[in-house]
């Protein structure tokens, strides 16, 4: 499997780097393998020191932490980003279109495009949502696409994050530890900067207050608390932002209205960033053991008071068995085609493709249409015949929590490992932010690498790693390649 | 300022101070114990009862011993106020609200929370001494960078103000269990126990040259009383911690926080203070003027969670 797959930096056959790779290579080829070592220790040092860490669910000795960092880059060159960029573009507009449409008139069911038990019967459409209007009509104000690549031209989604999705933390630390170990490396290439995202969202946010907001919305951060998994990333954004870190205690409804408890007294606020799942926002409206929300909340959402990002009910539209729909949702509310491609999906909910699942789970990759973190999945090529029976009675019992997919020979990236450099495989998370200020993207976004040899999951609860991602600003390299080695 | 930010702000800022306290009150503890005068256990029983956690280790059922009440005051996680209990609460709510602190303020806590399993392995080990500058250490670190990178806004005085209201806690503690040797009775005054435990006393809290600085005289035991609860150029003294106290709540003021009986009775405690001449303390009864001084400045405390809705 990996002898096929397409290489970030040596294309599908060649031993000669591709243009944007040059420089990396050159690096690579004239820096000993130790002295690499020893800054990709430096680099893990710094993340842990400043507790850039995060917890793994059910391990209570690992506690804290961090999502082990690779210090080779991966490159994109302008061309193919440019590319990238006009396809999210359109896909989370399309989202947005169709998230104001199955919550309101529904025009995709009667075109009979979906089938209509698959939207109203499924676990993340939230009825409360029929009834209220976000401000502004936006509902995905961040998306996280996941993008996997297998050939020079060739990107594919893999997954739509349309809930909160996480990981923009790392996109900006990553490249802060790569700018203070490697300013030589940024010096020969025009890499695009990514250091604007936090001023984005602060921008994104206000842009998308409740009208009777006024010119100085008061935006907050809601989070869980300091034991979730993701809470450096909560505080980090928050404090790149310069707005309050707030947990559900500090907040209360009065009439209507979002109030959160400060020192001074009572402070309105009218955009809250959530980081807390729909179920937890609003106990007196979904869960009623909910401690992390805040009652009243959805109240005062209905009444126009308060702006939420996202909005209550995107979870339906990065639903997997939704996703095999997306190229026909598209084009339904954009009117061409999608730029970026799905992978093939197989919908186990479909006596056909049940029927083709079972009889190759072994070629195949299969989900759990309601699952993340690379949780409940199989995947076929790396799994004993055990799993694969055990698996299999799964899926009999419920096809339609399913879908499975042809296991992709997912690209590599040079990747720094005991042996030395060798190819491991990576996908991308580019954020996409939406305001009724526009769609805007920061060029680049979040890698995952598979540390293990051949392994196709790199989820960090899983043992994946991240890298910097670095969109060149052109590609042609500036300078070339004799003037970047040491004097 | 999240109300709960002030809060945590307010608990970091006491905790810290405690940790430093009860890392000099082994220190001190130990120190005795070199000395020809020691009296054994009962100097490692008013070392946990300067701590206030006599009730806690009596209730444990240990005997009052050097390896017992130090592992009891460095080491017990059990024990909210012993050193590690505290280090670990202030680092925990540094995590909570880290965006109110400075980066630099963070990593101390934070590098001293990843290193502490390897100074605790070492300190059991016998190590004891380092155990204590280390903390010492951290606790100086942590007020460095918290006067060196913080902004001069609520974050910085609600950190300051539990460091004072718990930094006045501690030295009345600390002369009440000493009270006794403080009084002219008893030992012939002067005594040479006494003089050792004035000594004691006054390093425990680094101001045995203070003294001599400012009195230019031998060792008096109400000089050391003056010093400790009247003197404002002392760091550590009642009237220095209540001022300080006092200033936060000012700064706060100033910045638009509420007021209310948490300025007042700062206010009461700084007058009560100012009125006071050592001597009367020590005639009308120093336990009994210690006692009352610690329900006031829990009362602060207690007043100051209410005035900003803790």
């Amino acid at each position: 499997m990996a002898a096929q797959a397409f290489d970030e930096m040596y294309g599908l056959t060649g031993h000669e780097p591709r243009p944007s790779y040059r420089a990396i290579a050159d690096w690579l080829n004239q820096t000993d393998h130790a002295d690499l070592s020893t800054q990709q220790q430096a680099a893990e040092t710094i993340f842990r020191k400043l507790g850039i860490t995060f917890a793994v669910y059910g391990d209570e000795d690992a506690e804290e932490r961090i999502i082990p960092f690779d210090i080779t880059p991966r490159v994109l060159a302008a061309k193919e980003w440019s590319r990238l960029e006009a396809g999210l573009i359109q896909r989370v507009t399309a989202i947005n279109a169709f998230l104001t449409d199955i919550y309101g008139k529904r025009e995709i069911l009667s075109a009979g495009i979906l089938p209509p038990e698959l939207i109203l019967a499924n676990p993340q459409f939230r009825v409360a949502m029929t009834t209220i209007r976000p401000p502004h009509d936006i509902w995905a104000h961040i998306c996280g696409i996941d993008m996997v690549r297998t050939g020079p031209d060739d990107f594919f989604v893999l997954e739509d994050n349309a809930r909160t999705p996480s990981g923009v933390s790392y996109m900006l630390e990553n490249r802060e530890a790569m700018q203070r170990l490697f300013p030589d490396l940024f010096a020969q290439h025009r890499v695009r900067p990514v250091e604007s995202y936090p001023d984005m969202l602060l921008a994104m946010m206000r842009s998308s207050a409740p009208k009777g907001a006024g010119d100085d919305p008061c935006c907050a951060i809601l989070t869980p608390g300091q034991f979730n998994s993701a809470f450096y990333e909560h505080s980090f954004l928050a404090d790149h932002i310069g707005v309050e870190l707030v947990e559900g205690n500090d907040l209360q409804v009065i009439d209507r209205k979002l109030f959160m408890r400060t020192t001074e007294g009572m402070k309105r606020v009218d955009v809250l960033y959530r980081r807390v799942d729909d179920d937890f926002l609003d106990p007196l409206m979904f869960r009623p053991d909910s401690i992390l929300g805040v009652p009243g909340l959805m109240d005062a959402y209905a009444a126009g008071n308060i702006t939420i990002v996202n909005a209550p009910g995107t979870g339906i539209a990065d639903d997997k068995a939704i996703y095999s729909y997306m190229p026909e949702i598209v084009r339904f509310y954009t009117g061409k085609d999608a730029i970026l491609p799905n992978v093939q999906t197989f919908r186990c909910r479909e006596p056909e493709d049940l029927a083709y699942v079972l009889d190759h789970l072994p070629e195949l990759v299969v989900k759990l249409v309601d699952g993340s973190g690379g949780y409940g999945m199989l995947v076929g090529p790396r799994s004993t015949k055990d799993e694969i029976e055990t698996f299999r009675q799964q899926i009999i019992a419920s096809p339609q929590r399913y879908i499975a997919q042809p296991t992709l020979a997912l690209s590599t990236c040079p990747t720094l490992v005991e042996e030395g450099i060798a190819p491991r495989h990576v996908d991308l998370r580019p954020f996409i932010l939406t305001g009724s200020n526009g769609t805007h993207i920061v060029p680049g976004g979040l890698t995952r690498v598979a540390l293990k040899e051949g392994s196709l999951v790199v989820n960090s609860s899983q043992g994946g790693g991240t890298k910097d991602t670095w969109v060149l600003a052109e590609d042609e390299l500036p300078v070339d390649a004799d003037n970047g080695k040491e004097g | 300022m999240l109300s709960r930010t002030a809060s945590s702000l307010y608990w970091i800022g006491r905790h810290i101070e405690r940790a430093d306290f009860v890392a000099r009150l082994v220190e001190a503890a130990l120190q005795f114990e070199l000395l020809p005068q020691a009296m054994g256990s009962d100097d490692w029983a008013s070392a946990v009862a300067s701590s206030a956690g006599s009730d806690r280790f009596l209730a444990s059922g240990q005997e009052t011993n050097r390896a017992n009440v130090i592992a009891f005051l460095a080491f017990d996680p059990t024990n909210p106020a012993s050193i590690v209990s505290c280090m670990d609460k202030a680092r925990s709510d540094a995590r909570a609200i880290r965006t109110a602190i400075t980066r630099e303020c963070f990593e101390t806590l934070n590098e001293a929370h990843l290193a502490m399993k390897g100074q605790v392995r070492r300190g059991k080990a016998g190590h004891i001494q380092e155990f204590i500058d280390w903390i010492k250490t951290i606790a100086r670190s942590f007020e460095g960078a918290m006067h060196r990178t913080m902004l001069r806004n609520d974050s910085l005085w609600f950190l300051r103000l539990g460091g004072a209201i718990e930094r006045a806690d501690n030295t009345a503690r600390l002369l009440d269990v000493k009270y006794h040797c403080l009084l002219p009775q008893g030992q012939q005054v002067g005594g040479m126990h006494d003089q050792a435990q004035w000594t004691a006393l006054l390093r425990s809290v680094s101001a045995v040259t203070a003294y001599r600085w400012i009195y230019r005289d031998g060792l008096k035991p109400w000089l050391v009383a003056d010093l400790m609860i009247l003197r404002k150029e002392m760091p550590r003294s009642l009237a220095a911690c209540v001022d300080e106290a006092s200033a936060m709540l000012g700064c706060l003021r100033q910045d638009g926080g509420r007021t209310g009986a948490a300025d007042r009775q700062a206010r009461k405690m700084q007058t009560q203070l100012a009125k006071l001449d050592v001597e009367d303390v020590i005639q009308s009864g120093l336990h009994e003027f210690l006692e009352e001084f610690l329900a006031d400045n829990n009362r602060l405390g207690f007043a100051v969670s209410d005035q900003f809705l803790f």
